[in-house]
C-alpha cells in the first residue's frame, strides 16, 4: 500500500449549536506517517471524534488544514473534500447493514465505486474474509452475528476499497475485554498484510499501547496533543508484550498524561453539570 | 385461540336468545345467523350457496385492491423523497399534513362530484385514506435509519442515488410495511363506508341494504365476512413482507429465542 500519510495542521473547530460557541478543537496539530497505528487517547467527549469526522469529511473545520499525502482534504478556501474510500470509518456501534448478507457488506465498497464486477467483487470479499478467518459467514446477515464476528467483518469491508486510511471510532468499546484481546490480535493480522495507516480513538490505554506505534494523550476540550509517546516494542506483538517489563513503563507514563486530563474533564463535567 | 371464541360465541348465544338482554333482544343470534350463512335456500337471499354473495364480497375486494394498489404505488414513492430530501419536505410536508387530518368521510360529496359513476368515487376514497398510511410510514421509516448507515455508504463510496436504493429503501422497509398493514385496514375501513353511501354491490352496501330491508341475519354475516377478509388480505400483506425483509425476520426470530 502507497501513501496514506496525514498532516493535521493547526486545526481548529468551534460547535455553534446555539449561539454558545463551543471550542473543540484548539490549534491541533499532529503528522502521521503513512502506515503507522496512531492511537489517540483522550477522556470522552474531548473532542477526538471531531477530528475523526474532519479527517473522514463528515464536517468542516473552522480553521487550519489536513492533508492526506500532501493533498488538501480541508482547510481555507478548497470545499471540504467529501467522505470516500480511501478513508474508510468504522463507526463506535458498527454500521453494516442489517439488510445485507455479510457478503453483500463487504463486496458493497468496489460494486458501488464501479470498481469491480458484482462476481469479481463477492469473490474478493470472500478471499478477504477466508484470509481473516471469517469463512462461513457469508450468506448470514449481521443480526446474526456476534458483535465481535460483526466488528471483525467491518474491518475487512473497509479493507477491501484499497484504502489509505482506516479511521477506527472505538471500535471495540462494547466488547468485553476477552473478546477485545482476540479482536486486538486479529486487527494486527489484518494490518500486517495490508499496512495502511490506522488512526484509532480509544480510551483504553492497555488498548492503545498494545496496538501503538504511537499513542497521542489529547487534552480534554479543548482538544490538543498533550503528550505523544512512541511506542518502542517492535511489531509484529503479540499478547506476550503486555506483561514485557517495558509495556508496564510506558503504561506509568501513559497513566499519569491520561489521569490529570480525566480529572480535568471530571472537573468540567461537574461545572456543567450543576 | 378456540376458548377465546367460544367464549364470545356463548356470551352472543346467552346475551340474545337466552338472557334476551334489553339491548340484545331484537338482534340476531349466533344459531339464527349460521343457519342462514350455510343454508341452501337462505330467507334472506344471502349465503355462502348464492352467488350474490361472493359477488359482493368480489366487488368489494376488487376495490380495495385498485385502491391499496395505487396507495402503495404512489405513497411509498411520496414518503421515500419526503423522508430524503429537506427541499421535497419542506414543498409539501405542510400541505399533507393539512390534508391528511380531513377524516374520508368529509370527502364522500367531492369525491362523487369529483368522479364519475359509482365505481371511481368509492375507489378513490379506498384510495386516500391507505394513501396518507402509506405515505407517512414510509416517511418515518426513512427518518428512522441510523446517520451511521449513510456515513458508511459515503465513506465505501456510494454516490447519492445508490444510497437511496441501497440505504433509504431498504432501511425504511420494516415501517413501510407496518404503514402497509395499518393502510389495508384503513382501506376496508373507507372502502365500508363508501359503499353504504354510494355505489352499488359490495359488502357495505349488503350491510346497508340489509337493515333497510330489515334483514338483521344478513348484517351479521356481511360483517363477519369483512372480518374473515379483511384478516386475510391483512395476512397477505405481512406475507409479503416477511418475503421480503428475511434479514428482519431473522433478526427477531433471534429477539425471540434471547
Amino acid at each position: 500500500m502507497s501513501g496514506g500519510a496525514i498532516r493535521i495542521d493547526d486545526v481548529v473547530k468551534v460547535y455553534d449549536p446555539d449561539g454558545s460557541a463551543i471550542l473543540a478543537v484548539d490549534h491541533c496539530s499532529l503528522d502521521i506517517p503513512a502506515g503507522e497505528i496512531c492511537m489517540i487517547v483522550g477522556p470522552s467527549g474531548c473532542g477526538k471524534t471531531t477530528l475523526l469526522n474532519a479527517i473522514a469529511g463528515f464536517h468542516s473545520i473552522t480553521s487550519g488544514a489536513i492533508y492526506l499525502d500532501g493533498e488538501v482534504l480541508c482547510g481555507p478556501g478548497k470545499p471540504q473534500a467529501a467522505p470516500g474510500p480511501d478513508r474508510v470509518v468504522v463507526f463506535q456501534n458498527g454500521a453494516l447493514f442489517p439488510w445485507k448478507t455479510i457478503l453483500e457488506n463487504v463486496a458493497f465498497g468496489p460494486i458501488m465505486q464501479g470498481r469491480l464486477s458484482r462476481k469479481d467483487a463477492h469473490d474478493k470479499a470472500r478471499q478477504m474474509m477466508a484470509d481473516a478467518g471469517l469463512s462461513g459467514t457469508e450468506e448470514n446477515y449481521p443480526g446474526e452475528l456476534s458483535s465481535g464476528v460483526r466488528r471483525r467483518v467491518e474491518i475487512v469491508r473497509a479493507l477491501m476499497n484499497d484504502p489509505k486510511v482506516l479511521l477506527l471510532d472505538e471500535p471495540y468499546r462494547a466488547l468485553d475485554s476477552l473478546t477485545k484481546s482476540v479482536m486486538h490480535e486479529a486487527l494486527l493480522e489484518i494490518y500486517y498484510r495490508n499496512p495502511v495507516t490506522i488512526f484509532f480513538i480509544t480510551h483504553d490505554l492497555e488498548e492503545a499501547l498494545f496496538l501503538g506505534q504511537r499513542v497521542a494523550i489529547m487534552t480534554t476540550r479543548p482538544c490538543r496533543p498533550k503528550k505523544i509517546l512512541d511506542v518502542d516494542i517492535p511489531h509484529p506483538r503479540n499478547y506476550s508484550v503486555l506483561t514485557a517489563p517495558r509495556f508496564r513503563e510506558l503504561m506509568e507514563e501513559t497513566i499519569e498524561a491520561v489521569h490529570e486530563e480525566a480529572i480535568k474533564a471530571f472537573a468540567a463535567g461537574e461545572k456543567e453539570g450543576g | 385461540m378456540l376458548i377465546g371464541f367460544a367464549l364470545f360465541l356463548g356470551f352472543w348465544y346467552l346475551a340474545v336468545d337466552v338472557w334476551k338482554l334489553p339491548r340484545f333482544a331484537q338482534l340476531p343470534g349466533p344459531d339464527a345467523v349460521i343457519k342462514e350463512w350455510f343454508n341452501r335456500n337462505p330467507a334472506y337471499g344471502i349465503s355462502i350457496f348464492t352467488p350474490e354473495y361472493y359477488v359482493d364480497i368480489w366487488v368489494s375486494v376488487r376495490r380495495v385492491a385498485i385502491g391499496f394498489a395505487l396507495a402503495t404505488a404512489l405513497g411509498i414513492p411520496l414518503g421515500l423523497f419526503l423522508g430524503w430530501s429537506k427541499t421535497f419536505r419542506e414543498f409539501v410536508f405542510p400541505v399533507f399534513e393539512l390534508l391528511r387530518p380531513i377524516p374520508i368521510l368529509a370527502w364522500v360529496p367531492l369525491a362523487i362530484v369529483m368522479f364519475r359513476g359509482l365505481e371511481t368515487p368509492v375507489i378513490f376514497l379506498t384510495f386516500l385514506a391507505s394513501f396518507y398510511a402509506t405515505a407517512l410510514n414510509t416517511m418515518l421509516g426513512v427518518e428512522s435509519i441510523d446517520e451511521t448507515y449513510f456515513r458508511a455508504a459515503q465513506c465505501l463510496g456510494a454516490r447519492r442515488a445508490q444510497i437511496f436504493f441501497h440505504v433509504v429503501v431498504p432501511g425504511a422497509m420494516p415501517f413501510i410495511f407496518t404503514g402497509l398493514q395499518i393502510s389495508m385496514g384503513v382501506a376496508w375501513f373507507s372502502l365500508v363506508a363508501a359503499e353504504m353511501v354510494s355505489g352499488k354491490y359490495g359488502l357495505g352496501y349488503l350491510i346497508m341494504n340489509s337493515y333497510t330491508d330489515v334483514q338483521y341475519p344478513t348484517i351479521v354475516i356481511g360483517m363477519i365476512t369483512l372480518g374473515l377478509v379483511g384478516y386475510a388480505t391483512s395476512a397477505l400483506v405481512r406475507a409479503v413482507g416477511n418475503s421480503l425483509m428475511e434479514w428482519h425476520v431473522r433478526e427477531l426470530a433471534l429477539g425471540e429465542a434471547a
